[in-house]
């Protein structure tokens, strides 16, 4: 659009007209100025920032769907007689829990939509979320000054797990109540006073009459209240610190680069989030999601073959399978802890070292300066091996919650996978970490290569002696920089050695501290190459420039080699 | 006619005849075969004899001459049943394992798999008769015991709550299946005929347990068969259904497929600024 053709807002014919009420709000509210500032707030872009956008939108279609939910639903266990539309439960017996969610999926006109764009909603929001917390972390997001936001993070990813939980045991049909009855197993394992907890939760001995509106309450008021208001602080705190970019041309760790708020990043997320929507609502549409119907009214005495938790509780239930028998029996009190430690541990642990780990970090290096600059997995190495560690321990915790699924489908003996996968957990992160580091050293290396060696071009010479070489061209300044501005220089890990006493031989009396710390340096940093010095890539400038071979001739439009060898050229 | 005189000397003309005779009086046997209630008394011994020198062929191996099982050695020194004892199985066992294709085994393994029908019908009545005439045992159902679509909704609704409290913990609630330790598990019930749910029930094939005429009548087992045919039947509302293997699969889904769609499409928005370098 040209700038003669562009009218101001002001003078539009609609801008014309609702100056009056604008202005009228803007003399009360005064939102004008305050809005100005925020709403040119400048985002950085890059695919990776969408991921918590798609928890914030998948959140948002929970909402949505939600209270449609509750219109119809009714949380009690009182009895009735099913008297609905679906024939082959008419007639039985059910909570009136169950029989409204029976009538919402038959009797309501597009009840059974919402309520399955509503569990899928509630499965993407957990996975976005993880998806969201993978990509801070790899990235070193959390570093000073986020650390609260990470934090906020991980009681948002805990609460949202408890707030499908929640969701999951409402309509109170038999894979809800199988689920309950492993969460009341949990909380009865807690060492002494899990019964008592039991009692206090369950309003008397498991399943009694209090637990659905005692769940409902929390799945659609106290959570989601608390979820709101993280999400609003979660949002405030990022507008405050600004958002984090990758390292490039004109970054810095004083700006940031990229698109105001008001209009670009608006109609960017505002389509963002029609996109999550259709998304969520195609699944909704065409994917059957948890047919109570087929799974019958909760009874205890009962159990389905390939009972499951959602996704996202998969993982204690794994554990729980994983676990051999283990209880113990101490002045009358039973421990069983072949379901407290994995259950109970499991999530306490996850939880506990995620939200260390800004500080554990911290600690090791010692680094007290800002980030804004986003921090390459690979110039990390120890990070990313930790993460890829965990995220496999994870993964065969998950796998073992689906042992049966995977004997039933592969034709496997559950106890052969049962074992792979206890064996696993503890061996399978080792390799994880032990290759991950590996390929992260070589690719700070090949990083180091391009610099001083510039980018292969592709093309090769043949010598008159019949010898063949690869042309390099020196790397354009833009990417150079971008490889070099965030990646810290590492530290002299040999001149800070605690010493036990110092040169008049007094003791140190902070030597024990001081020295495991310094070991965990060592570990932190073991490996990492630095990068070239100034001097080093200069020198190898000149080289490649003149000397024995011809600079080759790059046309405008080189722009690199792509992984495959081929010149980048448009 | 040209067509069929020249194509008479085929050398599959005289199989495919063999096949049509046996498939006619397979067919007439059928039509005129006595209700199979009453078939173990009126069995006819020469039916019996046929059956017992098919079983001498087909079976013995593994069954023993007189049906009485073989043991044999099995590994690392340990008595392993090769084929158990078939004496007072019964006839409904006998057409169970043959007509769902378990018998004879092909291999041994954990658990005979479910496969095709090897023998004719017919030869499968004449082994049954022949089991059947060496113990007492549980005869085959009728078509009245097997008649599920003469189950009233009443009568669904409760073949649904016996479905959940007796076959669900193994069979999983839409009769998707189930792993069992060991290898061995709990067949999918889709497409099962109902004869065969009547009589799996009846016999208890392998590890699944023997549901006799006291635990739930036969009236119960139709009721039973009624719901399972009536659920699978009606479709699945609400989309493509996860096999009915549920939140596993489910979550694997919304992580590949879903979060895999969003993630194009933010890369896609990414790639897209205001100031597009395309050219
Ligand atoms: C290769 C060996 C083998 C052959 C051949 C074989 N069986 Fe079996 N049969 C077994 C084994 C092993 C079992 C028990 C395991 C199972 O049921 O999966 C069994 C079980 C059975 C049962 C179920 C017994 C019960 O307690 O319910 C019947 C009935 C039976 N066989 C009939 C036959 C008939 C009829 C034939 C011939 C057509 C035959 N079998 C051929 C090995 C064999
Ligand atoms: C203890 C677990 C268990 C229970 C409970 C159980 N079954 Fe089974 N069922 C099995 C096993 C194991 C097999 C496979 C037997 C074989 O292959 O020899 C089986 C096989 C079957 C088959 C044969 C399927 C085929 O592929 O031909 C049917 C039909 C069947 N069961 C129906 C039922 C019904 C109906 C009930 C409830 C009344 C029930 N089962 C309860 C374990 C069980
Ligand atoms: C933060 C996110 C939320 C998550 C993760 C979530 C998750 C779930 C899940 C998994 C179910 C089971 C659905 C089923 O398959 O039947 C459910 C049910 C339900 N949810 Fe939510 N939910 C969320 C927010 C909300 C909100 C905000 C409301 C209402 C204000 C709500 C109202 C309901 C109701 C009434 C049901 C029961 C109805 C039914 O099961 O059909 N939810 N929720």
């Amino acid at each position: 659009m040209s700038n003669n053709t562009f009218t101001r807002v002001e003078d539009s014919p609609t801008g014309k007209k609702l100056a009056g009420p604008v202005g009228w709000l803007d003399d009360r509210l005064g939102l004008a100025a305050a809005g100005k500032k925020n709403l040119r707030k400048v985002f950085p872009e890059h695919w990776s920032f969408m991921l918590g956008e798609v928890a914030l939108w998948s959140f948002v279609v929970l909402l949505l769907t939600g209270v449609f939910l509750t219109l119809w639903f009714v949380p009690s266990m009182g009895l009735v007689e099913y008297q609905g539309s679906y024939k082959p439960l008419y007639g039985i017996e059910m909570s009136e829990a169950y029989a409204s969610t029976l009538n919402i999926s038959f009797d309501i006109r597009g009840g059974l939509l919402i309520r399955q764009i509503h569990h899928w909603g509630a499965l993407l929001f957990v996975a976005a979320m993880m998806a969201h917390m993978l990509r801070v972390f790899f990235t070193g997001a959390y570093r000073k000054p986020r650390e609260i936001n990470w934090l906020i993070g991980v009681g948002l990813l805990s609460l949202g797990m408890v707030e499908g939980f929640t969701g999951y045991s409402l309509p109170d049909d038999l894979l809800s109540g199988t689920g309950l009855r492993f969460v009341d197993g949990m909380i009865r394992s807690i060492p002494l006073v899990g019964s008592y907890i039991e009692f206090f939760v369950f309003g008397g001995e498991f399943p009694g009459e209090a637990i659905v509106p005692r769940l409902y309450i929390a799945h659609v008021l106290l959570i989601p209240a608390i979820l709101l208001g993280l999400v609003g602080a979660h949002m405030l705190l990022l507008v405050y610190h600004k958002h984090t970019q990758w390292p490039g041309p004109g970054r810095t760790n004083e700006n940031v680069v990229g698109y105001p708020m008001l209009p670009v990043y608006m109609a960017k997320a505002g389509g963002f989030f029609f996109i999550v929507f259709g998304v969520l609502a195609l699944f909704g549409a065409i994917i059957q999601i948890n047919p109570v119907w087929v799974y019958g009214p909760y009874n205890p005495s009962e159990v389905t073959a390939g009972s499951q938790p959602d996704w996202y509780m998969g993982f204690s239930e794994g554990l729980v399978r994983l676990m051999p028998p283990l209880e113990t029996t101490w002045f009358g009190w039973t421990f069983t802890w072949s379901v407290f430690l994995p259950a109970v541990g499991g999530l306490g642990l996850v939880f506990t070292s995620l939200a260390l780990w800004p500080f554990i970090e911290r600690w090791i290096t010692g680094d007290e300066r800002e980030h804004h600059l986003l921090e390459r997995p690979r110039n990390a190495p120890v990070r990313t091996a930790l993460g890829v560690a965990a995220m496999t321990m994870y993964g065969v915790g998950w796998a073992a919650g689906g042992n049966d699924i995977i004997a039933l489908k592969f034709g496997l003996d559950i106890f052969a996978i049962t074992w792979v996968l206890r064996i696993g957990f503890f061996v399978f992160p080792v390799i994880a970490f032990i290759v991950t580091k590996r390929i992260c050293i070589s690719l700070q290396r090949k990083d180091n290569e391009t610099l001083s060696h510039g980018w292969e071009t592709g093309v090769i010479d043949r010598s008159p002696a019949g010898g063949y070489a690869e042309r390099h061209a020196p790397l354009p300044v833009e990417k150079a920089y971008a490889l070099t501005s965030s990646r810290e220089p590492l530290p002299e890990l040999e001149s800070e050695r605690p010493k036990k006493a110092d040169a008049k031989g007094v003791r140190n009396p902070k030597y024990r501290k001081q020295s495991l710390r310094h070991r965990l340096r060592e570990f932190y940093y073991s490996g990492s190459v630095d990068q070239p010095s100034r001097e080093e890539i200069e020198h190898a400038n000149e080289h490649l420039v003149g000397a024995d071979q011809h600079p080759i001739e790059l046309g405008e439009d080189f722009q690199g080699i792509s992984e495959t060898g081929v010149p980048r050229v448009h | 006619m040209r067509k069929l005189s020249t194509r008479r000397r085929h050398f599959l003309a005289l199989p495919a005849l063999l096949a049509m005779a046996l498939l006619l009086t397979g067919a007439a046997y059928a039509v005129v075969a006595p209700d199979s209630a009453t078939a173990e008394s009126d069995a006819s011994v020469s039916q019996i004899e046929a059956g017992r020198q098919l079983f001498v062929v087909g079976c013995a191996s593994c069954h023993g001459l007189n049906a009485e099982g073989v043991t044999t050695a099995g590994t690392d020194g340990e008595p392993g049943n090769y084929g158990p004892s078939l004496i007072g199985v019964g006839a409904a066992a006998v057409g169970f394992q043959m007509e769902t294709g378990r018998m004879p085994l092909a291999r041994s393994g954990p658990q005979a798999p479910r496969n095709q029908q090897t023998y004719t019908d017919e030869e499968i009545e004449q082994i049954a008769a022949y089991v059947a005439s060496l113990a007492p045992g549980p005869a085959r159902p009728s078509e009245k015991d097997v008649d599920w679509q003469s189950v009233d909704e009443e009568g669904i609704a409760r073949g649904g709550e016996f479905f959940r409290t007796n076959c669900t913990a193994c069979h999983n609630s839409v009769g998707a299946g189930g792993a069992l330790p060991s290898g061995r598990y709990a067949p999918s019930l889709k497409d099962v005929e109902p004869i065969h749910l009547y009589e799996a029930m009846l016999t208890g094939p392998q590890q699944m347990p023997v549901f006799s005429d006291e635990v739930l009548t036969p009236q119960d087992k139709r009721e039973i068969i009624a719901y399972v045919k009536t659920v699978q039947q009606q479709g699945n509302d609400g989309g493509i259904g996860g096999g009915g293997l549920g939140p596993v699969v489910d979550g694997m889904f919304m992580w590949i497929i879903g979060l895999g769609i969003l993630t194009g499409f933010a890369v896609w928005i990414g790639m897209h600024g205001t100031r597009t370098t395309k050219r």
